[in-house]
């Protein structure tokens, strides 16, 4: 979503960047780097790398057809996943080491909260916040919606607007690490494919949401959570095996918010006059 | 002393069209000075080939500098401001969004900046929240006459600011450009198509066809000639 805001191209290949950059991690911490140290390490190359992609590669496309740019991310996706799989040998790792996070849980009020659940939610809302405030609040994040809306009328009040979206990559590839060594953690060990499924639940609340609205794909998230396991519990009931249908269930979910409301729930759609 | 901004036999092509054949002009400090010219002209392209927005032959120099074929980001630094064809607002952001991005590159104190172009604008502080392509046509030129102003350009080019806007805010527009160079000395391009209002508004003017300048001359000169008006500017 970083990246559709600040460069106008919805990524497909961004699951596949956290899968990459989490094996990186596990290299790190399998020479005997420290696992916060190398969480650090990871997000700077993450976004090293992201910037990267995007100044040799993604900028080729820019400017161009849209359908052009969605078959460059799903052909970095099929190469990214190549890539890991070559050189990690497509073997499940055993990542992080410890948990990052204790493994005990609170009791409140009969509701079991994991501590290692509430840890990662404290830190993904404070990055959302930070990256919503960078994006809302300051100079740079307004140059970076500026140059994702308009690039030419961007370059003409003089931004950089090719590094503007590098940036974007950058910070969406950071984002995308952060969310891979989370889904590692939550889930061990570490596979190779780990990030498919939650790809499209990402994409499924980030359409309900409205691909522009950053509170709107965490409402959506949230929706397509609760939603997706009401059905599953039902299930119990009526014995569809709904469980491995999840990921089904939320394609229909995309399909139906597309057809009904493609904005999304929060999404503006833009209205113009002439 | 040498012109603000000045083209020396200026070619520019998009693709295996060319659109300019060697056009040369000037402008000076101070000075409005408007291009004419049917569609196909050039005219657009003319401002274009300053940007930096095609690729361009030739020689541009600007304040003393030489900006053939910089970009865009580049010639905005120098200290031009273009509002483009179709004004090339960001209309899905707030028109304080868009001020401020019209003083993307400027580093000193932005609310006498704003206090400054608003004056000319007293309309805008309160719409200051809505959406940029919720204004009408003559408000969404203004608008991007108030965002260029906030880079303090020493040069205002405008590609038709009177294309589809009512006569009345055409007016508006013109006394608002009028008052600018006035007062404040602000040097100006125009390109338009209503030829009538763009010689009666400013200094020197240039005709161009198919590429080339076909015309020169002060304005109230070409406005007073009567075959130069049937000739070339239809009225």
């Amino acid at each position: 979503m970083i990246i559709y805001r600040s460069t106008g191209i919805v990524n497909f290949a961004q699951g596949e960047m956290a899968t990459f950059t989490t094996f990186i991690a596990w290299t790190l911490v399998d020479h005997g780097v420290s696992y916060w140290l190398a969480f650090a390490l990871t997000l700077v190359i993450a976004f090293v790398g992201g910037v990267a992609l995007e100044r040799t590669i993604v900028r080729r496309v820019e400017g161009g057809p849209v359908i052009t740019a969605v078959i460059l991310t799903i052909g970095l996706f099929i190469l990214l996943g190549g890539l890991s799989n070559w050189i990690w040998k497509a073997e499940v790792r055993s990542f992080p080491p410890d948990r990052p996070f204790p493994t005990s849980a609170w009791d409140a009020g009969g509701v079991a909260i994991s501590k290692q659940d509430a840890g990662i939610l404290v830190v993904a809302v404070v990055l959302v916040a930070a990256l919503w405030a960078l994006f809302q609040f300051t100079k740079l994040g307004l140059a970076l919606r500026a140059s994702a809306l308009n690039p030419t009328a961007s370059r003409l009040v003089g931004i950089r607007v090719g590094w503007m979206l590098a940036l974007g990559w950058g910070l969406a590839a950071a984002l995308g690490a952060v969310a891979g060594l989370f889904t590692a953690a939550a889930n061990p060990p570490l596979d190779p494919n780990m990030m498919r499924p939650v790809l499209i639940y990402a994409l499924a609340a980030a359409v309900l949401g409205g691909l522009e609205s950053p509170v709107g794909a965490i409402i959506g998230g949230l929706a397509i959570g609760v939603l997706l396991n009401l059905v599953v519990t039902y299930d119990t009931h009526i014995h569809l095996d709904l469980d491995r249908m999840r990921i089904p269930i939320a394609f229909v979910m995309i399909l139906i918010v597309l057809l009904v409301r493609p904005s999304g729930l929060f999404g503006r759609s833009a209205v113009r006059r002439v | 002393m040498a012109p603000l901004l000045e083209l020396d036999r200026v070619e520019a092509r998009y693709g295996p069209v060319q659109a300019l054949h060697g056009v040369s002009l000037s402008v000076g400090e101070g000075e409005i000075v408007a291009v004419l010219g049917g569609n196909g002209a050039g005219k657009t392209t003319t401002l274009r080939a300053v940007s930096g927005l095609v690729s361009t032959a030739g020689d541009v120099r600007f304040a003393g500098g030489r900006i053939t074929g910089a970009s865009p980001e580049r010639v905005a630094r120098a200290g031009i401001a273009h509002v483009p064809e179709g004004r090339g607002l960001f209309s899905e952001l707030s028109v304080y969004d868009n001020v401020r991005l019209g003083a993307f590159l400027q580093s000193g104190d932005f609310d006498e900046n704003y206090e400054r172009v608003q004056a000319h604008f007293p309309w805008l502080d309160d719409r200051r929240n809505q959406q940029a392509g919720t204004l009408s046509g003559g408000e969404q030129q203004m608008l991007a006459i108030a965002r260029a102003l906030m880079s303090r350009p020493k040069l205002l080019m405008l590609d038709e600011p009177s294309l589809g806007l009512a006569p009345k805010v055409v007016r508006d527009v013109f006394r608002i450009i009028g008052e600018l160079n006035e007062n404040d000395g602000l040097a100006v391009l125009v390109v338009e198509q209503n030829a009538k209002l763009a010689l009666r508004s400013s200094n020197r003017a240039y005709v161009l066809e198919v590429g080339r300048v076909a015309l020169e001359g002060p304005s109230s000169e070409l406005a007073e000639n009567e075959s130069v008006r049937k000739a070339y500017l239809g009225y």
